[in-house]
């Protein structure tokens, strides 16, 4: 049994300056509800790993609305104009990384790995001051792995024992980040007993999850 | 043509490039209309980045699954047959060569089949998204988009914007022709109807290799 707690008591763990990995992808599979009890206790330089920067009303658009985010680490603002706004304005240091890079260089962060190599980025202003490493003749990017001190993700059907299932493309970066953290909060939308998922269809396995929000 | 019959017009010969069988990603804007035109007798699998394979069309307003979305967020559906999986198996398909093809649009092509469509420094830069990966990754890409920017040329001899992947792009589709970028420049294979090869080379700032009458 994982300890299940309410939104706002998740909210509190998480303390000014913390890095935080938020699954989610444009606010699909995103944890709303922590989301919200995060803008209301108004915590305060974030560093936030996400695949994008949601919108301005939903996902973790409203912590960057709320100019609660100092560093953004991510794949792609277009669809949020604050964060744009707030990057131009030198107010939120964004670091863009290619999609697929950020999902290894997590997963390598939560598998244990010493990195990806990866020929995405070759060539652009990615590649700067980064290691590449030849491998029988062909040339890699060295990303190294990241890691955070909280992931906050999202599970559709979520048993008291932390197992995962999704429903639709609500899994994206949540499988992932949730091997990647020190502390993950899971927010359940749908939370039942342990044997009710059938371990067949369990996608993340609870042994990654720390606390249940519900 | 208004912009939207010129984006269609793209969007139906870009169609006519996909093979029965093959796994297709189309990016956000023209390039998703591709999956409009598909032709007749043809069946491809649609991948979306977000998470799975069997991207259906969009729904009805009453019919709208909020845990189904396209990468652009917005609502899609799966079809029968469909799977969906995390970030990293996605990206796994994408990198590990599992994609026959993909559409993309772009800011800027050049004569090596370099592209820049992810940012204009100090004015745009929503960021690449999955591009990089994809035009890394893809088996063939296919440049979708109008020819000019409001008469300026975005075929170049060189791009000048912040490049997305280098040397990867395989066919150029506009409004105006079909280009395919070979290893000692760009070939033109086709002008579309009302135009000349003056026309579009004048609209094009890479020379061009015109071998038809």
């Amino acid at each position: 049994m994982k300890k299940i707690i309410t939104f706002s008591k998740a909210a509190e763990m998480i303390p000014d300056g913390a890095s935080v990995m938020f699954g989610g992808f444009m606010a699909n599979g995103s944890a709303e509800r922590v989301i919200d009890a995060l803008v209301a206790r108004n915590v305060q330089n974030l560093t936030i790993i996400c695949n994008d920067s949601g919108w301005i009303d939903r996902g973790v658009g409203k912590l960057i609305v709320n100019k609660q985010c100092a560093r953004l680490i991510t794949s792609h603002i277009g669809l949020n104009k604050e964060t744009g706004r707030q990057m131009n304005d030198g107010e939120l240091a964004v670091e863009l990384v290619p999609q697929g890079t950020l999902a290894e260089q997590i997963r390598a962060g939560g598998y244990g790995l010493g990195g990806v190599l990866t020929r995405t980025g070759l060539g652009t202003l990615v590649a700067e001051g980064k290691q590449t490493v030849d491998v029988d003749g062909v040339t890699f990017l060295l990303e190294k792995p990241l890691r955070a001190d909280f992931a906050v993700i999202f599970g559709s059907v979520v048993d008291k024992g932390g197992n995962i299932t999704y429903k639709g493309s609500t899994n994206n970066f949540n499988n992932i980040m949730a091997t990647a953290a020190d502390v993950v909060i899971l927010e359940a939308e749908k939370l039942v007993e342990i044997g009710q998922i059938d371990p067949n269809a369990v996608i993340t396995p609870g042994i990654f999850v720390d606390y249940i929000a519900f | 043509m208004d912009k939207f019959e010129m984006q269609d017009f793209i969007a139906r010969r870009v169609a006519r490039e996909l093979v029965d069988g093959s796994v297709v990603n189309l990016g956000i804007g023209l390039p998703t209309r591709v999956a409009n035109f598909v032709p007749g007798g043809v069946n491809v699998i649609f991948q979306s980045e977000n998470g799975f394979v069997g991207l259906g069309p969009t729904p009805a307003e009453d019919e709208i699954d909020p845990n189904i979305v396209n990468a652009g967020g917005r609502p899609v559906t799966i079809l029968p047959g469909g799977a969906f999986f995390d970030s990293a198996t996605s990206f796994g398909i994408i990198r590990g060569g599992h994609v026959d093809l993909t559409v993309l649009g772009a800011l800027q092509v050049d004569a090596r089949g370099n592209i820049a469509n992810y940012m204009i420094p100090g004015k745009m830069v929503p960021g690449m998204g999955g591009a990089m990966d994809l035009l890394s990754g893809a088996k063939r890409v296919i440049v979708a988009m109008e020819h000019t920017a409001k008469g300026a040329p975005k075929i170049l001899k060189e791009c000048n914007l912040p490049l997305t992947a280098v040397g990867c792009v395989d066919l150029i589709i506009t409004e105006m022709c079909v280009i395919k970028v070979e290893p000692d420049g760009l070939k033109l294979l086709e002008i579309s109807p009302g135009y000349t090869f003056e026309q579009v080379q004048n609209a094009t700032e890479a020379e061009l290799r015109w071998e038809n009458d």
